[in-house]
């Protein structure tokens, strides 16, 4: 029980709790199951990609480029239906698969072949992606009357009062928690971002590893480039612009050490999540949304702040027991 | 990080021949600005007049500041992703005091002042909690457009005194250099002087190859960290300085993106993102190639974005290429001691 009490998630997620008594106090509706279905539709793509994101800090490496990945897939697939509208939805969301995948794919062979560092590698890649969006659309919107009902209509397809959108994330948190938790491979992950020679002298396949978390990150990524597309009904070169940084502050919030190494999903869903709090409350006590950013940004660096000072505490206390044991 | 120093030290005691010379990455680096001028000049007859291309100086010399103190900043193993926003938080200081009256002087100890502020806040929660540099500079670059947005909303300042258009409008005498690229050249030897002939540039090399190594040493690590990210955010509100004043108004949303653009020169310059490694004469160099390369296109029309995708190529490739070359190279016996 006193270990629970120690985990940065166990913290956050009270942190949360309070903040939303907080809120509640305020504005009664804001705990209205309806407003918590929306923040979770809201953060829906959020924590999938973050779930992406994480992966990639974890190995200690850093994902620029899932703004534009995002962007890209997502035009891909909206220029799909609007030429060939009788594709049908799942050939859709493969191809949008796919071409995250590939996306990613490139990053992961940059990175892992071609050895250069993830930060310049997704640098580049972020700029190259997002001008392939707007050669793509050559400047023009693909807007809602342009798109399939299917297409459109696809995120809020709904079962049991809760939309398709929540059920995808659902069912790749699930996947992840046992890929990252549970396989071998998963484990290697962390294995790679705690301490990579380490990691090489137990047999652990550096390149591969890095070349994976790139390439399931793009999956990922093409993935939410459909969702997001489909459920804000337009597609335009400025889609999803600043994405990445959203998913590293979830992840940063989530107690994932930018270092790499550690990091856990849950811990990351609760700081997707935190986010959208924040977003979804701010309009409903009616604080302009232009205080968001600054607030993000005051988040952030609060939650780094305490996330490292809590380490610290908790090293010395484990090497204070220590030596009294010895 | 640290072996491949190792490897340095010992290629340095190895003969250099010339094509090590050739090899060198400056000397890459002129060659691509030499094709960029031929390519462009061929391709458009208005590229290589003495007026165009003292005035397209103005679209990248603000970039260029803040690209000098973060040599110091990629060096050290650090990185400054919020110096954009500082800008857009000291223009709108700037705005403020503007709209209240303040004259061209106060307003320009403004600039540098929250600059520096802004600076210091970043170097002050970096070394004080020993956080990464790329988290607290993520937060950071939040908070401090965040703020921008706070105040001015989807208001915009644009009263400043006519004086005040001297810094980003103006030119020196009756030449046609602009005051911007003139500032720019002094800070450039300036910051020149300091990496490569004191023993602070010295100190910064030895923090970003082991700073570990460096704080055993005797090198007070987070004091010359902390100094140069408030030099970073000093650079950052001088470009704000510029920028506010070539432009003459103030949006929240001004100089979005050009984080990106700046580590982009700098590491295109030559400074390895990993730290320990990089000079000034490289990225002056990767200033001006990138500068002229998005002017020539924009005289034959390429739509921005796509000159996005060209400079992303262009950072891929400039680092991918000195390991083709190093394939290359023919093997000797002190190749086996990468290994």
């Amino acid at each position: 029980m006193m270990s629970l009490f120690k985990k940065r998630e166990f913290n956050l997620f009270v942190f949360i709790l309070f903040i939303i008594f907080g809120i509640s106090l305020r504005t009664p509706s804001f705990l209205k199951l309806s407003n918590l279905v929306d923040i979770l539709n809201d953060t829906a793509i959020l924590s999938m990609v973050a779930i992406g994101q994480l992966m990639i800090i974890v190995t200690g490496g850093i994902d620029l480029s899932v703004g534009s990945s995002v962007a890209l897939s997502g035009m891909s697939v909206a220029l799909l239906n609007q030429y060939h509208p009788e594709i049908p939805i799942f050939m859709i969301i493969l191809i949008s698969i796919t071409i995250g995948l590939l996306l990613g794919s490139i990053n992961g062979l940059l990175v892992s072949r071609a050895k250069i560092p993830p930060i310049i590698t997704t640098l580049g890649t972020m700029s190259i992606y997002r001008g392939l969006v707007f050669v793509l659309c050559k400047g023009s919107w693909v807007s809602a009357h342009e798109m399939t009902e299917a297409f459109r209509g696809f995120p809020r397809r709904s079962f049991l009062g809760i939309s398709s959108l929540i059920y995808i994330s659902i069912l790749i948190v699930i996947l992840f928690l046992i890929f990252l938790n549970l396989t071998r491979t998963g484990r290697e992950i962390y294995g790679v971002g705690g301490n990579k020679i380490a990691s090489q002298y137990v047999g652990i396949n550096f390149k591969k590893i890095n070349y994976l978390v790139f390439a399931l990150c793009g999956g990922i990524t093409g993935l939410a480039g459909f969702l997001w597309v489909a459920r804000y009904a337009a597609a335009q070169s400025e889609t999803a612009i600043g994405f990445e940084l959203q998913t590293i502050a979830a992840c940063v919030i989530g107690g994932v050490s930018i270092m790499g190494g550690s990091g856990t999903i849950i811990g990351v869903m609760l700081g997707a999540f935190f986010i959208g709090i924040v977003y979804n409350a701010l309009t409903m006590i009616n604080v302009s949304p232009f205080w968001q950013m600054a607030i993000q940004g005051f988040i952030i660096l609060f939650a780094i702040i305490i996330n490292t000072v809590m380490d610290k505490r908790n090293q010395q206390l484990m090497l204070r027991r220590r030596s009294f044991n010895e | 990080m640290n072996k491949q120093n190792d490897v340095l030290d010992i290629k340095k005691i190895r003969k250099t021949s010339w094509l090590d010379i050739l090899w060198q990455w400056e000397i890459i680096l002129l060659f691509i600005f030499i094709m960029i001028i031929i390519i462009n000049s061929n391709l458009s007859p208005y590229f290589l007049d003495y007026t165009n291309l003292m005035n397209t100086t103005f679209n990248f010399m603000e970039k260029a500041i803040i690209a000098l103190p973060m040599i110091f900043v990629i060096i050290c193993g650090d990185i400054d992703i919020s110096v954009a926003s500082t800008i857009a938080l000291s223009s709108v200081f700037m705005g403020m005091a503007s709209h209240a009256g303040v004259s061209t002087a106060g307003l320009v100890a403004i600039g540098l002042f929250s600059g520096s502020a802004a600076g210091f806040l970043n170097g002050f929660i970096i070394t004080k909690f020993g956080i990464p540099a790329i988290a607290v500079t993520l937060g950071s670059m939040s908070l401090f457009r965040g703020i921008a947005y706070v105040i001015l909303g989807d208001k915009a300042f644009t009263k400043y005194p006519p004086s005040f258009a001297y810094f980003g409008q103006e030119y020196i005498g009756n030449t046609m250099i602009p005051f911007e690229l003139i500032l720019f050249f002094i800070l450039a030897i300036i910051f020149g002087i300091i990496l490569h002939k004191t023993t602070m540039g010295r100190k910064v090399f030895a923090i970003g190859n082991n700073s570990t190594a460096a704080r055993f040493s005797g090198i007070p690590v987070n004091k010359i960290r902390l100094i140069i990210f408030t030099v970073t955010g000093l650079c950052s509100g001088l470009a704000s300085i510029l920028l506010t004043s070539r432009i003459g108004s103030t949006r929240p949303n001004i100089a979005s993106g050009w984080e990106l653009e700046i580590i982009t020169t700098v590491v295109l310059g030559g400074v390895a993102i990993t730290g320990g490694k990089g000079n000034v004469f490289g990225v002056i160099i990767s200033i001006f190639i990138i500068g002229f390369l998005k002017f020539g296109m924009g005289l034959i029309n390429v739509p921005g974005k796509v000159m996005n995708i060209i400079i992303g190529l262009l950072l891929i490739l400039a680092i991918m290429l000195p390991q083709l070359l190093e394939r290359l190279k023919p093997k000797n016996s002190f190749s086996n001691v990468k290994k």
